[in-house]
């Protein structure tokens, strides 16, 4: 048996003999494999979009969404496997029920991250489980302003200006460098983030895909996490278009 | 019963009483709270110079009235909960947020408690905040609070000289002229009149002795 050795992959809660967790290596595999998310934070608000990818011609345009409300002011859109984010979502919901029962008040976005980063911490540590399949983004508006967060699958939590997860995570990332954050406004975060969403989707790979993208915003939303109207979504997926052909006509 | 006096036949026979008056104002810099110091025991009085304003953090206080024994556990309680808070949100509670403490504590054991509280605090976001938790466990957020068996006879007197974003002395003297007049009229109410000044620049106590208060 070498030294990172064979059989420290099978169980969660074992390390291998330099200090690896493989199981918890195992699922970022996951999320690599799922479409991009990214997370965009903004002068007042934050935007997420995800890449859905379409598995078959048969599911309901529009339906399935892969973004989700926690509370009023907190959205979560993933990368990795779609029912391990459910379920995440779930216990945040449970988490936001109970802050508002014990306090009368909403969750901060920090407070919020960092329960459901225990929570998937946890399912790190026991014989019994495996840990989620998922990189989740974060993001919302409080009494403190907007806040984006990123949770890996290790429980591992970290602020981000931009975030992005999934297969088009490299590509997402170096495209939200180039952008003003946070100084970007709401509405220009939502045509920034479909550009990134259309730039880090690979046509070679999976040709189908849907664009969801919402946002939390004081200005736009006050404060409430939303789906973007149908209107401007429409004109961030033909900005976004346009500009995707532009670059591949160049590249040819 | 009319929900802001204290049901005195709510009471043990023997049980410590706080037959009181007290009140919280907010002001133009944050809130002043205030309050007489007897505690009776029947006719007896078991304490002249107690201390019915209570600290549950930094700068939220509370004043109490009704059993000292139920108010003083649920301050306790509510101490407690609100250290918890800042160590695991690493940020103090909103003023908002302890009187939503009290009032949980308070609702849930309504059937246990003879407890009347008026929670008031500052903080950088909110400023100045009274909260007012009456007998049944409800929660009014108010600009200023009067509660107690005193507190009936200012309704009127505080009614006119309440006035928004008072400075600092003249809500000093309001409540002062408030809680004299309480204390003359109700006999359940008496000694010095204590007062904490929450600002930006923390805590301040203030005390006024019965030759000072009654000349006025």
């Amino acid at each position: 048996m070498t030294s990172i050795g064979t059989g420290y992959d099978l169980s969660n809660s074992v390390f291998s003999p330099d200090g690896r967790n493989f199981q918890v290596e195992y699922a970022s595999k996951a999320v690599e494999a799922d479409g991009t998310a990214i997370g965009i934070k903004c002068k007042d608000g934050v935007v997420l979009a995800v890449e859905k990818i379409v598995s078959s011609k048969l599911l309901v345009p529009g339906a399935n969404k892969k973004i989700q409300t926690i509370d009023k002011h907190i959205g979560v859109a993933y990368s990795g496997l779609t029912p391990d984010g459910r379920h995440f979502v779930s216990q945040g919901r449970s988490e936001a029920y109970s802050w508002r029962g014990t306090y009368k008040v909403p969750i901060s976005v920090t407070s919020m991250t960092d329960r459901l980063a225990g929570y998937v911490q946890a399912y790190t540590l026991y014989n019994s489980v495996r840990p989620f399949g998922i990189s989740a983004i974060v993001g919302g508006v409080d009494q403190s302003g907007p806040h984006l967060f990123t949770i890996e699958p290790s429980g591992a939590y970290w602020g981000y200006l931009g975030a992005a997860t999934g297969k088009g995570r490299q590509a997402a990332k170096s495209e939200l460098e180039k952008l003003d954050l946070p100084n970007i406004s709401a509405k220009d975060a939502v045509k920034a983030a479909a550009k990134i969403i259309y730039a880090a989707h690979d046509d070679s790979k999976d040709k189908d895909f849907e664009l969801e993208i919402s946002w939390v915003s004081i200005s736009e939303t006050k404060g409430v996490h939303e789906f973007v109207p149908k209107e401007l979504l429409e004109e961030a997926e033909r900005l976004a278009k346009e500009e995707d052909e532009d670059e591949e006509m160049e590249e040819d | 019963m009319n929900g802001i006096q204290v049901d005195m036949k709510a009471l043990k026979t023997g049980e410590v009483n706080l037959g009181t008056s007290i009140m919280a104002v907010t002001f133009d810099g944050g809130v002043i709270l205030g309050a007489d110091s007897r505690t009776t025991t029947g006719a007896f009085i078991a304490n002249r110079v107690t201390d019915k304003l209570t600290q549950v953090h930094d700068t939220i206080w509370c004043c109490r009235s009704g059993s000292a024994a139920d108010t003083q556990a649920v301050a306790d309680i509510v101490q407690y909960h609100l250290q918890m808070y800042t160590v695991l949100n690493a940020e103090a509670p909103s003023t908002r947020v302890a009187a939503a403490v009290f009032q949980e504590l308070c609702y849930a054991n309504k059937d246990m408690l003879t407890a009347g509280i008026i929670c008031a605090g500052y903080d950088n976001q909110y400023g100045g905040e009274v909260y007012s938790i009456p007998l049944g466990g409800s929660m009014h957020k108010q600009d200023y609070a009067i509660a107690g068996s005193g507190s009936t006879y200012i309704y009127g007197f505080c009614n006119t000289q309440y006035k928004p974003n008072m400075t600092k002395e003249d809500t000093i003297k309001f409540i002062k002229s408030a809680l004299t007049e309480a204390i003359k009229w109700d006999g359940s109410s008496g000694g010095v009149i204590r007062m904490v000044v929450l600002t930006k620049d923390g805590v301040e106590r203030l005390i006024f002795y019965p030759d000072d208060y009654q000349k006025d």
